[in-house]
């Protein structure tokens, strides 16, 4: 299941029904950014819930890398905090209650992995977040703080990455500001993406390549040029 | 004013030590049931939710009754407890606090599932994705986000505890220096001629150790809500 670039490479073919809401996908995603694009309510949240673990599909298979992460005919379904998918969410959903600096170590924590001072210093150079590391996330702005949910996910070593539209809670000059630390993120990091957006304009610089998804469904995939159509 | 006699002293002291044990005893199974109210649902939780209340609602005298039949030396639970274990409850300060656990219970629990509920689910979800398993979701995301809850249900438990009288007389009686907390000792001088003195003393004192207990638990809880709230 690697493309030709050893990469890891992400197999969805998911069912889903939400009350009288169905979300049907089937795509496969490469190395890059493969963006979820698509009008509010199209499924694209629920499809990388799916992904991520949060929400079981009723039938389907999702593998990464080889990896089964849910098959419902094979009774596999691993558990949220097993698949090592990091997840950055609309709002953030920075804990509270720690510093950015132990929000960003909680995933290696979590991993057990032992502190890799040089990792952590990349991710915090790559989203210049240094100056933030003793604060508390309620006293972040939503550019800050969405920096602090890349970089937080980024540092529990994912094997993918979701992005679910971490830009949409914030105006147009801190978009911005905040898409060129994604685009090094897509080429520097080399970690997969899977970036959910109904803004054509914010993705086009991000995408690989586009998976459009409408009323629950796939209708086309394909390369950039399907984010004007 | 606060001339206390070594017993009024003793009955103070004794108050605060079941006080503190019942609070403490009490909390893993307060923030466990908290936990399974607000979180789970499962056949009999109306039930189990109702028994827990039941404390709130039932005269005292009759829990402590209740106690006594169930935890006496010769009754079926006390019996197998002194036997196996060594544990005796009646008229020992340990059944003065197992009745001070059991009437502040309800109200521990309450504070703590109300704060529980309170907890935004998306943020658990996001700590699962960071690799946390659910034991440690619980201890490093659940349970800090919970404190405000727990600390209010530590209060009320503790100041429920300082005034329990009913239940805990009816189950361990009234001795000096063994079950007399300060209510109880409060109680028997204002039975005796010229005990008012001693009783106004205690009465002060009860009043100090109550004022003490909730300025601090104000202050943990104004701590612990910054601390959530980002300063």
């Amino acid at each position: 299941m690697r493309d030709s670039t050893g990469f890891e490479m992400l197999t969805v073919e998911v069912e889903k029904k939400l009350g009288d809401f169905a979300v049907t996908a089937k795509f496969a995603s490469e190395t890059g950014a493969t963006v979820l694009f698509g009008p509010s309510g199209a499924g694209k949240t629920t499809v990388v819930n799916m992904i991520a673990g949060l929400l079981r599909p009723d039938r389907g298979r999702i593998a990464l890398d080889g990896d089964v992460l849910f098959d419902d005919a094979a009774r596999i379904d691993v558990p949220v905090w097993r698949r090592r998918i990091g997840y950055v969410f609309q709002e953030g959903r920075l804990f509270p209650h720690l510093s950015v600096k132990h929000n960003l170590d909680y995933g290696r924590w979590m991993g057990g992995h032992a502190a890799d001072p040089a990792a952590f210093a990349h991710a915090v150079e790559l989203l210049d977040i240094g100056h933030l590391l003793d604060r508390r996330p309620g006293k972040l702005s939503g550019g800050e703080r969405q920096r602090v949910a890349v970089g937080r996910a980024l540092l529990m070593r994912p094997r993918l990455l979701l992005l679910d539209e971490p830009l949409a809670s914030l105006d147009e000059a801190r978009k911005k500001d905040i898409l060129p630390y994604l685009e090094r993120l897509r080429d520097e990091a080399k970690v997969p993406m899977i970036y959910v957006s109904h803004d054509a304009a914010e993705v086009r610089r991000i995408a690989s390549r586009v998976v459009r998804l409408d009323g629950g469904r796939v209708v086309a995939t394909g390369g950039v040029e399907l984010l004007s159509a | 004013m606060l001339e206390l006699s070594p017993q009024e002293w003793t009955a103070v002291a004794l108050s605060l030590r079941v006080a503190v044990v019942s609070t403490l005893v009490a909390l893993p199974f307060g923030i466990a049931i908290a936990t399974l109210l607000a979180r789970k649902s499962f056949w009999g939780k109306s039930l189990l939710d109702a028994v827990v209340h039941l404390p709130l609602v039932l005269p005292p005298v009759v829990t402590g009754y209740l106690l006594l039949i169930t935890f006496g030396r010769k009754a079926p639970v006390g019996a197998f407890l002194a036997d196996h274990f060594g544990i005796v409850f009646s008229f020992r300060w340990t059944g003065a606090a197992l009745a001070c656990g059991i009437m502040a219970f309800p109200l521990m629990v309450r504070a703590i599932r109300l704060s529980i509920e309170a907890i935004d689910r998306r943020l658990e979800d996001a700590a699962a994705t960071l690799g946390a398993n659910r034991g440690w979701l619980f201890l490093t995301v659940t349970l800090p986000l919970a404190l405000p809850g727990i600390i209010a249900g530590m209060m009320l438990a503790f100041a429920r505890a300082l005034g329990e009288f009913g239940a805990t007389i009816t189950f361990v009686s009234n001795i000096p220096g063994e079950t007399q907390t300060i209510s109880a000792a409060i109680y028997t001088l204002t039975q005796v001629p010229g005990g008012d003195a001693a009783a106004l003393s205690l009465v002060i004192v009860a009043v100090i150790i109550s004022l003490a207990a909730l300025i601090a638990s104000e202050w943990f809880a104004r701590r612990a809500h910054a601390r959530l709230h980002g300063v």
